[in-house]
Protein backbone atom coordinates (compact mmCIF):
# COMPACT_ATOMS: atom_id res chain seq x y z
CA UNK A 1 0.00 0.00 0.00
CA UNK A 2 3.19 2.21 0.74
CA UNK A 3 3.91 2.85 -2.72
CA UNK A 4 0.36 3.00 -4.37
CA UNK A 5 -0.12 6.99 -3.13
CA UNK A 6 2.93 8.60 -4.20
CA UNK A 7 2.87 6.47 -7.41
CA UNK A 8 -0.52 7.85 -8.17
CA UNK A 9 -0.01 11.12 -7.16
CA UNK A 10 3.04 11.75 -9.40
CA UNK A 11 1.65 9.88 -12.30
CA UNK A 12 -1.40 12.18 -12.40
CA UNK A 13 0.78 15.28 -11.48
CA UNK A 14 2.69 14.35 -14.63
CA UNK A 15 -0.02 13.93 -17.11
CA UNK A 16 -2.10 16.68 -16.16
CA UNK A 17 1.17 19.59 -15.86
CA UNK A 18 2.00 17.95 -19.66
CA UNK A 19 -1.93 18.66 -20.62
CA UNK A 20 -2.07 22.15 -18.49
CA UNK A 21 1.11 23.20 -20.03
CA UNK A 22 0.94 22.27 -23.74
CA UNK A 23 -2.66 21.52 -24.43
CA UNK A 24 -4.65 24.06 -22.08
CA UNK A 25 -2.50 27.11 -21.61
CA UNK A 26 -1.79 27.34 -25.95
CA UNK A 27 -5.00 27.06 -26.50
CA UNK A 28 -6.06 30.17 -24.12
CA UNK A 29 -3.15 31.78 -25.92
CA UNK A 30 -4.82 31.43 -29.38
CA UNK A 31 -7.91 32.46 -27.55
CA UNK A 32 -6.19 35.92 -26.04
CA UNK A 33 -4.35 36.71 -29.50
CA UNK A 34 -7.48 36.38 -31.87
CA UNK A 35 -9.25 39.55 -29.41
CA UNK A 36 -5.39 41.65 -30.31
CA UNK A 37 -4.35 43.52 -32.55
CA UNK A 38 -1.07 42.47 -34.67
CA UNK A 39 1.96 43.88 -34.27
CA UNK A 40 5.17 43.96 -36.69
CA UNK A 41 7.51 43.34 -34.09
CA UNK A 42 6.13 41.35 -31.29
CA UNK A 43 3.31 39.32 -33.17
CA UNK A 44 0.15 41.52 -30.98
CA UNK A 45 0.11 44.33 -29.60
CA UNK A 46 -2.44 43.89 -25.89
CA UNK A 47 -5.10 46.21 -27.59
CA UNK A 48 -8.17 44.73 -27.31
CA UNK A 49 -9.84 44.35 -30.95
CA UNK A 50 -12.13 42.57 -32.33
CA UNK A 51 -11.21 43.32 -36.20
CA UNK A 52 -9.81 40.12 -36.99
CA UNK A 53 -13.22 38.13 -36.49
CA UNK A 54 -14.45 41.21 -38.55
CA UNK A 55 -12.03 40.13 -41.28
CA UNK A 56 -13.19 36.77 -41.74
CA UNK A 57 -16.68 38.16 -43.21
CA UNK A 58 -14.71 39.77 -45.59
CA UNK A 59 -16.00 37.89 -49.23
CA UNK A 60 -12.55 36.83 -50.23
CA UNK A 61 -11.87 34.49 -46.65
CA UNK A 62 -15.75 33.72 -46.50
CA UNK A 63 -15.46 32.59 -49.77
CA UNK A 64 -12.47 30.21 -49.05
CA UNK A 65 -14.13 29.08 -46.15
CA UNK A 66 -16.81 27.93 -47.83
CA UNK A 67 -15.02 26.15 -50.94
CA UNK A 68 -12.88 24.85 -48.16
CA UNK A 69 -15.89 23.38 -46.56
CA UNK A 70 -17.39 22.00 -49.61
CA UNK A 71 -14.03 20.13 -50.73
CA UNK A 72 -14.13 18.61 -47.58
CA UNK A 73 -18.17 18.11 -47.76
CA UNK A 74 -17.73 16.28 -50.94
CA UNK A 75 -14.43 14.24 -50.04
CA UNK A 76 -16.28 12.69 -46.99
CA UNK A 77 -19.49 11.97 -49.39
CA UNK A 78 -16.70 10.30 -51.99
CA UNK A 79 -15.37 8.42 -49.18
CA UNK A 80 -19.01 7.20 -47.58
CA UNK A 81 -19.87 6.29 -51.33
CA UNK A 82 -16.83 4.17 -51.59
CA UNK A 83 -16.07 3.14 -48.77
CA UNK A 84 -19.17 1.34 -47.25
CA UNK A 85 -20.02 -0.91 -49.86
CA UNK A 86 -16.24 -1.73 -49.78
CA UNK A 87 -16.48 -2.31 -45.84
CA UNK A 88 -19.76 -4.60 -46.46
CA UNK A 89 -18.49 -7.03 -49.01
CA UNK A 90 -15.10 -7.40 -46.92
CA UNK A 91 -16.54 -7.76 -43.73
CA UNK A 92 -18.82 -10.53 -45.75
CA UNK A 93 -15.46 -12.53 -46.96
CA UNK A 94 -14.22 -16.24 -45.13
CA UNK A 95 -12.58 -14.99 -41.68
CA UNK A 96 -9.03 -16.41 -43.20
CA UNK A 97 -8.49 -13.59 -45.72
CA UNK A 98 -10.07 -11.10 -44.06
CA UNK A 99 -7.21 -9.86 -41.84
CA UNK A 100 -5.20 -9.61 -44.91
CA UNK A 101 -7.35 -7.93 -46.94
CA UNK A 102 -7.96 -4.70 -43.63
CA UNK A 103 -3.79 -5.00 -43.19
CA UNK A 104 -4.06 -3.74 -47.03
CA UNK A 105 -6.46 -0.95 -45.59
CA UNK A 106 -4.19 0.30 -42.80
CA UNK A 107 -1.00 0.08 -44.59
CA UNK A 108 -1.62 3.31 -46.36
CA UNK A 109 -2.88 4.64 -43.66
CA UNK A 110 0.73 4.39 -41.72
CA UNK A 111 2.67 6.06 -45.11
CA UNK A 112 3.33 9.16 -45.04
CA UNK A 113 0.34 10.79 -46.25
CA UNK A 114 2.60 13.39 -47.79
CA UNK A 115 4.36 10.71 -50.08
CA UNK A 116 0.75 9.83 -51.14
CA UNK A 117 -0.27 13.32 -51.84
CA UNK A 118 3.08 13.40 -54.18
CA UNK A 119 1.98 9.89 -55.52
CA UNK A 120 -0.93 11.21 -56.81
CA UNK A 121 0.46 13.97 -58.64
CA UNK A 122 2.28 11.58 -60.59
CA UNK A 123 -0.70 9.91 -61.88
CA UNK A 124 -2.61 13.40 -62.38
CA UNK A 125 0.12 15.29 -64.05
CA UNK A 126 -0.40 16.76 -67.76
CA UNK A 127 1.68 14.21 -69.43
CA UNK A 128 1.12 11.83 -66.05
CA UNK A 129 0.02 8.20 -66.62
CA UNK A 130 -3.56 8.93 -66.60
CA UNK A 131 -3.36 11.35 -69.47
CA UNK A 132 -0.53 8.99 -71.31
CA UNK A 133 -3.68 6.40 -70.73
CA UNK A 134 -6.22 8.13 -71.88
CA UNK A 135 -4.10 9.37 -74.78
CA UNK A 136 -3.06 5.84 -75.78
CA UNK A 137 -6.34 4.42 -75.53
CA UNK A 138 -7.58 7.27 -77.70
CA UNK A 139 -10.44 8.20 -75.31
CA UNK A 140 -8.97 11.99 -75.62
CA UNK A 141 -7.16 13.97 -78.15
CA UNK A 142 -5.15 16.33 -76.39
CA UNK A 143 -4.06 15.80 -72.70
CA UNK A 144 -6.56 16.86 -69.71
CA UNK A 145 -5.82 19.22 -67.40
CA UNK A 146 -6.64 17.59 -63.75
CA UNK A 147 -3.88 18.79 -61.87
CA UNK A 148 -4.24 22.11 -60.36
CA UNK A 149 -7.81 21.76 -60.12
CA UNK A 150 -10.34 21.31 -57.80
CA UNK A 151 -10.93 18.23 -58.93
CA UNK A 152 -7.38 17.35 -58.12
CA UNK A 153 -7.63 18.21 -54.32
CA UNK A 154 -10.65 16.22 -53.53
CA UNK A 155 -9.16 13.44 -55.34
CA UNK A 156 -6.12 13.34 -52.91
CA UNK A 157 -7.69 14.14 -49.77
CA UNK A 158 -10.14 11.20 -50.50
CA UNK A 159 -6.76 9.27 -51.51
CA UNK A 160 -5.39 10.48 -48.19
CA UNK A 161 -8.30 9.57 -46.47
CA UNK A 162 -10.67 6.71 -47.40
CA UNK A 163 -9.15 4.63 -44.57
CA UNK A 164 -9.91 6.68 -42.09
CA UNK A 165 -13.44 5.95 -43.38
CA UNK A 166 -12.88 2.03 -44.00
CA UNK A 167 -12.11 1.14 -40.63
CA UNK A 168 -14.61 2.25 -38.17
CA UNK A 169 -17.29 1.41 -41.28
CA UNK A 170 -15.38 -2.19 -41.21
CA UNK A 171 -16.25 -2.02 -37.42
CA UNK A 172 -19.53 -2.15 -37.19
CA UNK A 173 -19.78 -4.57 -40.17
CA UNK A 174 -18.35 -6.87 -38.31
CA UNK A 175 -20.45 -7.10 -35.69
CA UNK A 176 -23.98 -6.80 -37.85
CA UNK A 177 -25.39 -10.11 -36.92
CA UNK A 178 -26.25 -12.51 -39.87
CA UNK A 179 -29.55 -13.42 -38.35
CA UNK A 180 -30.96 -10.34 -38.21
CA UNK A 181 -30.61 -9.81 -42.12
CA UNK A 182 -31.93 -13.09 -42.76
CA UNK A 183 -34.88 -12.57 -39.86
CA UNK A 184 -35.58 -9.70 -42.19
CA UNK A 185 -35.55 -11.24 -45.44
CA UNK A 186 -37.32 -14.21 -43.40
CA UNK A 187 -40.11 -11.62 -42.66
CA UNK A 188 -40.80 -10.81 -46.49
CA UNK A 189 -38.64 -7.14 -46.47
CA UNK A 190 -37.19 -7.28 -49.62
CA UNK A 191 -33.10 -6.31 -50.22
CA UNK A 192 -34.01 -2.46 -50.22
CA UNK A 193 -36.70 -2.72 -46.76
CA UNK A 194 -33.84 -4.64 -45.15
CA UNK A 195 -31.24 -2.33 -46.01
CA UNK A 196 -32.90 0.64 -45.52
CA UNK A 197 -34.79 -0.54 -41.93
CA UNK A 198 -31.86 -2.89 -40.09
CA UNK A 199 -28.24 -2.57 -42.02
CA UNK A 200 -28.44 1.30 -42.35
CA UNK A 201 -29.60 2.08 -38.23
CA UNK A 202 -27.59 -0.66 -37.02
CA UNK A 203 -24.17 0.74 -39.01
CA UNK A 204 -24.79 4.09 -38.47
CA UNK A 205 -22.36 5.12 -35.59
CA UNK A 206 -19.75 3.95 -37.78
CA UNK A 207 -21.25 6.27 -40.96
CA UNK A 208 -21.12 8.72 -38.27
CA UNK A 209 -17.72 8.04 -37.06
CA UNK A 210 -16.05 7.60 -40.10
CA UNK A 211 -17.45 10.91 -41.97
CA UNK A 212 -16.12 12.97 -39.03
CA UNK A 213 -12.71 11.00 -39.09
CA UNK A 214 -12.36 12.45 -42.84
CA UNK A 215 -13.93 15.86 -42.39
CA UNK A 216 -12.05 16.88 -40.21
CA UNK A 217 -8.59 16.42 -41.14
CA UNK A 218 -9.72 17.31 -44.79
CA UNK A 219 -10.41 21.32 -43.79
CA UNK A 220 -6.94 21.59 -42.42
CA UNK A 221 -4.39 19.36 -44.62
CA UNK A 222 -2.92 22.48 -46.50
CA UNK A 223 -0.04 20.42 -47.70
CA UNK A 224 -2.80 18.49 -49.77
CA UNK A 225 -4.18 21.71 -51.39
CA UNK A 226 -0.37 23.21 -52.21
CA UNK A 227 0.71 20.14 -53.89
CA UNK A 228 -2.45 19.26 -55.85
CA UNK A 229 -4.54 22.25 -56.21
CA UNK A 230 -1.65 25.00 -56.52
CA UNK A 231 -2.01 28.64 -55.16
CA UNK A 232 -5.89 28.93 -56.21
CA UNK A 233 -7.52 26.17 -54.35
CA UNK A 234 -7.19 26.73 -50.66
CA UNK A 235 -8.36 24.76 -47.70
CA UNK A 236 -8.98 26.35 -44.24
CA UNK A 237 -5.28 24.63 -43.55
CA UNK A 238 -3.88 27.02 -46.22
CA UNK A 239 -5.18 30.54 -44.24
CA UNK A 240 -4.06 29.49 -41.54
CA UNK A 241 -0.89 28.67 -42.13
CA UNK A 242 -0.19 31.78 -44.39
CA UNK A 243 -1.53 34.14 -41.83
CA UNK A 244 1.24 32.81 -39.11
CA UNK A 245 4.00 31.56 -41.26
CA UNK A 246 4.18 34.44 -44.05
CA UNK A 247 1.92 37.08 -43.35
CA UNK A 248 2.82 37.25 -39.31
CA UNK A 249 -0.83 37.92 -38.88
CA UNK A 250 -1.41 36.20 -35.39
CA UNK A 251 -4.59 37.69 -34.26
CA UNK A 252 -6.22 36.46 -37.56
CA UNK A 253 -4.81 33.09 -38.04
CA UNK A 254 -5.80 32.35 -34.39
CA UNK A 255 -9.44 33.71 -35.37
CA UNK A 256 -9.16 31.39 -38.03
CA UNK A 257 -8.60 28.71 -36.10
CA UNK A 258 -11.07 29.46 -33.29
CA UNK A 259 -13.79 29.84 -36.07
CA UNK A 260 -12.08 26.01 -37.28
CA UNK A 261 -12.37 24.92 -33.67
CA UNK A 262 -16.03 25.79 -33.18
CA UNK A 263 -17.04 24.56 -36.73
CA UNK A 264 -15.19 20.81 -35.58
CA UNK A 265 -16.77 21.24 -32.24
CA UNK A 266 -20.38 21.76 -33.25
CA UNK A 267 -19.77 18.35 -35.50
CA UNK A 268 -18.62 16.32 -32.48
CA UNK A 269 -21.49 17.35 -30.29
CA UNK A 270 -23.64 16.51 -33.32
CA UNK A 271 -22.46 13.28 -33.68
CA UNK A 272 -22.06 12.87 -29.80
CA UNK A 273 -26.11 13.57 -30.43
CA UNK A 274 -26.68 11.36 -32.97
CA UNK A 275 -24.71 8.74 -31.30
CA UNK A 276 -26.16 8.64 -28.29
CA UNK A 277 -29.98 8.38 -30.25
CA UNK A 278 -28.69 5.71 -32.32
CA UNK A 279 -27.59 3.58 -28.51
CA UNK A 280 -30.91 4.75 -27.16
CA UNK A 281 -32.95 3.44 -30.30
CA UNK A 282 -31.49 0.09 -30.21
CA UNK A 283 -31.98 -0.17 -26.32
CA UNK A 284 -35.65 0.53 -26.78
CA UNK A 285 -35.72 -2.19 -29.72
CA UNK A 286 -34.12 -4.78 -27.44
CA UNK A 287 -36.97 -3.83 -25.17
CA UNK A 288 -39.20 -3.66 -26.91
CA UNK B 1 -23.41 -10.81 -58.01
CA UNK B 2 -20.05 -12.61 -56.79
CA UNK B 3 -17.77 -11.15 -59.69
CA UNK B 4 -19.24 -7.74 -58.81
CA UNK B 5 -18.83 -7.79 -55.14
CA UNK B 6 -14.91 -9.13 -55.96
CA UNK B 7 -14.70 -7.05 -58.72
CA UNK B 8 -15.45 -3.70 -56.90
CA UNK B 9 -12.97 -4.95 -54.08
CA UNK B 10 -10.33 -5.27 -56.51
CA UNK B 11 -10.92 -1.43 -58.12
CA UNK B 12 -10.91 -0.36 -54.76
CA UNK B 13 -7.77 -1.95 -53.93
CA UNK B 14 -5.86 -0.51 -57.42
CA UNK B 15 -7.05 2.69 -56.81
CA UNK B 16 -5.40 2.93 -53.00
CA UNK B 17 -2.30 0.97 -54.70
CA UNK B 18 -1.43 2.18 -58.14
CA UNK B 19 -0.32 5.36 -56.87
CA UNK B 20 2.08 4.27 -54.78
CA UNK B 21 3.05 1.45 -57.11
CA UNK B 22 3.57 3.75 -59.88
CA UNK B 23 5.91 6.15 -57.92
CA UNK B 24 7.74 2.71 -56.66
CA UNK B 25 8.38 1.84 -59.85
CA UNK B 26 9.53 5.30 -61.22
CA UNK B 27 11.70 5.45 -58.27
CA UNK B 28 13.88 2.93 -60.76
CA UNK B 29 13.69 5.01 -63.70
CA UNK B 30 16.65 5.61 -65.19
CA UNK B 31 15.06 8.60 -66.85
CA UNK B 32 14.92 11.97 -66.16
CA UNK B 33 11.84 12.48 -67.20
CA UNK B 34 9.48 11.39 -64.48
CA UNK B 35 6.88 10.43 -66.40
CA UNK B 36 8.87 7.92 -69.34
CA UNK B 37 9.99 4.68 -68.58
CA UNK B 38 13.81 4.17 -70.03
CA UNK B 39 14.82 1.26 -68.02
CA UNK B 40 16.23 0.20 -64.77
CA UNK B 41 18.89 2.11 -62.65
CA UNK B 42 19.46 2.65 -58.89
CA UNK B 43 20.85 5.96 -59.64
CA UNK B 44 18.32 7.82 -57.55
CA UNK B 45 19.24 6.32 -54.88
CA UNK B 46 22.88 6.75 -55.21
CA UNK B 47 21.82 10.21 -55.48
CA UNK B 48 20.35 10.57 -51.99
CA UNK B 49 23.06 8.94 -50.60
CA UNK B 50 25.11 12.03 -52.11
CA UNK B 51 22.81 14.08 -50.67
CA UNK B 52 24.49 15.16 -47.58
CA UNK B 53 21.73 17.63 -46.26
CA UNK B 54 19.35 14.79 -46.76
CA UNK B 55 20.62 12.43 -44.69
CA UNK B 56 21.54 15.21 -42.07
CA UNK B 57 17.60 15.94 -42.06
CA UNK B 58 16.63 12.16 -42.40
CA UNK B 59 19.16 11.59 -39.40
CA UNK B 60 17.29 14.40 -37.43
CA UNK B 61 14.30 12.43 -38.07
CA UNK B 62 14.58 9.50 -37.14
CA UNK B 63 16.16 11.02 -33.81
CA UNK B 64 12.99 13.31 -33.22
CA UNK B 65 10.70 10.60 -33.67
CA UNK B 66 12.13 7.43 -31.70
CA UNK B 67 12.84 10.43 -28.42
CA UNK B 68 9.35 11.80 -28.91
CA UNK B 69 7.90 7.76 -29.39
CA UNK B 70 9.82 6.99 -26.23
CA UNK B 71 9.04 9.82 -24.11
CA UNK B 72 4.68 9.49 -25.41
CA UNK B 73 4.97 5.65 -25.09
CA UNK B 74 6.34 6.75 -21.17
CA UNK B 75 3.98 9.21 -20.22
CA UNK B 76 1.11 7.45 -22.41
CA UNK B 77 1.27 4.02 -20.58
CA UNK B 78 1.52 5.69 -17.12
CA UNK B 79 -1.47 7.94 -18.20
CA UNK B 80 -3.78 4.91 -19.32
CA UNK B 81 -2.79 2.77 -16.20
CA UNK B 82 -4.13 5.74 -14.27
CA UNK B 83 -6.89 6.39 -15.94
CA UNK B 84 -7.43 2.66 -15.67
CA UNK B 85 -6.67 1.65 -11.91
CA UNK B 86 -7.34 4.81 -10.23
CA UNK B 87 -10.06 7.23 -9.21
CA UNK B 88 -8.86 10.73 -8.80
CA UNK B 89 -10.18 14.23 -9.52
CA UNK B 90 -10.97 15.66 -12.95
CA UNK B 91 -10.32 12.06 -14.33
CA UNK B 92 -13.29 12.82 -16.89
CA UNK B 93 -11.97 16.12 -17.85
CA UNK B 94 -8.52 14.39 -18.68
CA UNK B 95 -10.50 11.74 -20.74
CA UNK B 96 -12.25 14.75 -22.30
CA UNK B 97 -8.60 16.78 -22.85
CA UNK B 98 -7.27 13.80 -24.78
CA UNK B 99 -9.98 12.98 -26.55
CA UNK B 100 -10.07 16.86 -28.16
CA UNK B 101 -6.11 16.52 -28.95
CA UNK B 102 -6.60 13.25 -30.87
CA UNK B 103 -10.00 14.86 -33.08
CA UNK B 104 -8.66 18.22 -33.30
CA UNK B 105 -6.84 18.86 -36.46
CA UNK B 106 -3.03 18.80 -36.35
CA UNK B 107 -3.10 22.75 -37.42
CA UNK B 108 -5.06 24.15 -34.13
CA UNK B 109 -2.43 22.24 -32.10
CA UNK B 110 0.17 23.42 -34.29
CA UNK B 111 -0.44 27.43 -34.10
CA UNK B 112 -1.19 27.02 -30.63
CA UNK B 113 1.86 25.57 -29.63
CA UNK B 114 3.95 27.88 -31.86
CA UNK B 115 2.41 30.93 -30.05
CA UNK B 116 3.35 29.05 -26.50
CA UNK B 117 6.78 28.51 -27.71
CA UNK B 118 7.28 31.90 -28.80
CA UNK B 119 5.88 33.60 -25.84
CA UNK B 120 7.72 31.37 -23.16
CA UNK B 121 11.02 31.82 -25.20
CA UNK B 122 11.73 28.35 -26.34
CA UNK B 123 13.78 28.03 -29.45
CA UNK B 124 12.47 26.54 -32.26
CA UNK B 125 14.14 23.86 -32.82
CA UNK B 126 14.81 19.74 -31.54
CA UNK B 127 13.44 20.75 -28.45
CA UNK B 128 9.80 22.70 -29.31
CA UNK B 129 9.66 19.50 -31.93
CA UNK B 130 10.18 16.83 -29.45
CA UNK B 131 7.82 18.46 -26.74
CA UNK B 132 5.03 18.98 -29.80
CA UNK B 133 5.61 15.72 -31.03
CA UNK B 134 5.15 14.25 -27.71
CA UNK B 135 1.80 16.04 -27.39
CA UNK B 136 0.09 14.73 -30.45
CA UNK B 137 1.35 11.15 -29.92
CA UNK B 138 0.63 11.45 -26.51
CA UNK B 139 -3.25 10.38 -26.97
CA UNK B 140 -3.19 7.32 -29.41
CA UNK B 141 -0.35 5.88 -26.85
CA UNK B 142 -3.15 6.23 -24.05
CA UNK B 143 -5.71 4.65 -26.31
CA UNK B 144 -3.73 1.90 -27.35
CA UNK B 145 -2.62 0.84 -23.58
CA UNK B 146 -6.07 1.79 -22.37
CA UNK B 147 -7.71 -0.47 -24.67
CA UNK B 148 -5.20 -3.78 -23.75
CA UNK B 149 -5.98 -3.04 -20.23
CA UNK B 150 -9.68 -3.15 -19.91
CA UNK B 151 -9.31 -6.00 -22.87
CA UNK B 152 -8.08 -8.50 -19.85
CA UNK B 153 -9.86 -9.68 -16.75
CA UNK B 154 -8.98 -7.35 -13.56
CA UNK B 155 -9.02 -9.82 -11.15
CA UNK B 156 -5.63 -10.84 -12.10
CA UNK B 157 -4.52 -7.81 -10.42
CA UNK B 158 -6.55 -7.80 -7.56
CA UNK B 159 -5.17 -11.59 -6.48
CA UNK B 160 -1.92 -9.95 -6.95
CA UNK B 161 -2.94 -7.64 -4.42
CA UNK B 162 -4.61 -10.01 -2.16
CA UNK B 163 -1.75 -12.44 -2.65
CA UNK B 164 0.40 -9.74 -0.77
CA UNK B 165 2.32 -8.45 -3.90
CA UNK B 166 2.95 -4.65 -3.17
CA UNK B 167 1.45 -2.00 -5.57
CA UNK B 168 5.17 -1.38 -7.09
CA UNK B 169 5.67 -5.53 -7.39
CA UNK B 170 2.05 -5.57 -8.87
CA UNK B 171 2.48 -3.57 -11.32
CA UNK B 172 6.26 -5.11 -12.52
CA UNK B 173 5.43 -8.15 -12.95
CA UNK B 174 1.76 -8.78 -13.37
CA UNK B 175 0.23 -5.38 -15.34
CA UNK B 176 3.40 -4.51 -17.58
CA UNK B 177 3.93 -7.78 -18.98
CA UNK B 178 0.26 -7.86 -19.79
CA UNK B 179 0.41 -4.75 -21.51
CA UNK B 180 3.73 -4.62 -22.89
CA UNK B 181 2.45 -5.53 -26.56
CA UNK B 182 0.36 -2.64 -26.19
CA UNK B 183 2.94 -0.29 -25.32
CA UNK B 184 5.31 -1.95 -28.38
CA UNK B 185 2.95 -0.97 -30.84
CA UNK B 186 1.74 2.37 -28.97
CA UNK B 187 5.47 3.27 -29.35
CA UNK B 188 5.63 2.10 -33.40
CA UNK B 189 2.09 3.95 -33.40
CA UNK B 190 4.29 7.21 -32.09
CA UNK B 191 7.55 6.87 -34.19
CA UNK B 192 5.20 6.83 -37.54
CA UNK B 193 2.96 9.54 -36.04
CA UNK B 194 6.40 11.39 -35.86
CA UNK B 195 7.88 10.58 -39.13
CA UNK B 196 4.76 11.29 -40.99
CA UNK B 197 4.49 14.62 -39.81
CA UNK B 198 4.62 17.88 -41.87
CA UNK B 199 1.84 19.96 -40.52
CA UNK B 200 2.97 20.45 -36.56
CA UNK B 201 6.43 20.37 -37.52
CA UNK B 202 6.31 22.95 -40.80
CA UNK B 203 5.27 25.51 -37.31
CA UNK B 204 7.20 24.39 -34.67
CA UNK B 205 10.63 23.96 -36.51
CA UNK B 206 13.31 25.99 -36.53
CA UNK B 207 16.81 26.74 -38.93
CA UNK B 208 18.99 24.65 -36.87
CA UNK B 209 16.92 21.16 -37.05
CA UNK B 210 15.91 20.19 -40.51
CA UNK B 211 13.53 17.21 -40.48
CA UNK B 212 13.19 15.01 -43.50
CA UNK B 213 9.13 15.47 -44.18
CA UNK B 214 9.59 18.70 -44.45
CA UNK B 215 12.28 18.46 -46.89
CA UNK B 216 10.51 16.59 -48.99
CA UNK B 217 7.46 19.12 -48.45
CA UNK B 218 9.57 21.72 -50.10
CA UNK B 219 11.32 19.30 -52.91
CA UNK B 220 7.73 18.09 -53.84
CA UNK B 221 5.95 21.62 -54.28
CA UNK B 222 8.97 22.45 -56.65
CA UNK B 223 7.84 19.58 -58.87
CA UNK B 224 7.99 15.81 -59.66
CA UNK B 225 11.88 14.75 -59.56
CA UNK B 226 12.88 10.74 -59.63
CA UNK B 227 15.07 11.82 -56.09
CA UNK B 228 11.58 12.27 -54.46
CA UNK B 229 10.48 9.34 -55.88
CA UNK B 230 13.43 7.03 -54.14
CA UNK B 231 13.38 9.08 -50.97
CA UNK B 232 9.30 8.52 -51.04
CA UNK B 233 9.85 4.76 -51.51
CA UNK B 234 12.59 4.52 -48.46
CA UNK B 235 10.08 6.06 -45.80
CA UNK B 236 7.16 3.52 -47.91
CA UNK B 237 9.74 0.64 -47.02
CA UNK B 238 10.26 2.23 -43.47
CA UNK B 239 6.31 2.80 -42.41
CA UNK B 240 6.11 -1.14 -43.72
CA UNK B 241 8.26 -2.45 -41.33
CA UNK B 242 6.89 -0.31 -38.63
CA UNK B 243 3.62 -1.90 -39.48
CA UNK B 244 4.70 -5.40 -39.52
CA UNK B 245 6.08 -4.99 -36.30
CA UNK B 246 3.23 -3.43 -34.61
CA UNK B 247 0.74 -5.94 -35.93
CA UNK B 248 3.44 -8.88 -34.72
CA UNK B 249 3.38 -7.46 -31.21
CA UNK B 250 -0.48 -6.77 -31.00
CA UNK B 251 -1.17 -10.38 -31.86
CA UNK B 252 0.65 -11.71 -29.52
CA UNK B 253 -1.63 -12.39 -26.68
Amino acid sequence: MKLRAPFRTAVVALIWAWMLLFVFLPNLLVIVASFLVRDDVHFVRPEASLESYARLLDPVYAGVFLDSLGMAVTTTLVCLLIGYPFAYAVSRLPARVKPLLIFLVILPFWTNSLVRTYAMKLLLATNGLTNQALLGLGIVDAPLRMLYTEGAVIAGLVYVLLPFMILPLYAVFEQLREDLLEVSSDLGAERWRTFRYVVLPLTMPGVLAGCLLVLIPAVGMFYVADVLGGARHLLIGNVIKNQFLDARDWPFGAAASILLTLAMALLLYAYYLSARMVRRRSADDALA
Amino acid sequence: MRWLKHGYLGLVYLLLYLPIAVLVVFSFNASRNPYRWQGLSLEWYARLWDNDALIQAAANSLLLATTAATLSTLIGTLTAIALHRYRFRGKRLLNGMLFVVMMSPDIVLAISLLVLFILLGVKLGYLSLLLAHVTFCLPFVVVTVYARLSGFNAQIIEAARDLGASEWQMLRTVLVPIIFPAVMAGWLLGFTLSLDDVVVSIFVTGPTFEVLPLRIYSMVRLGVKPEVNALATVLLMLSLLALLASQYFLARK
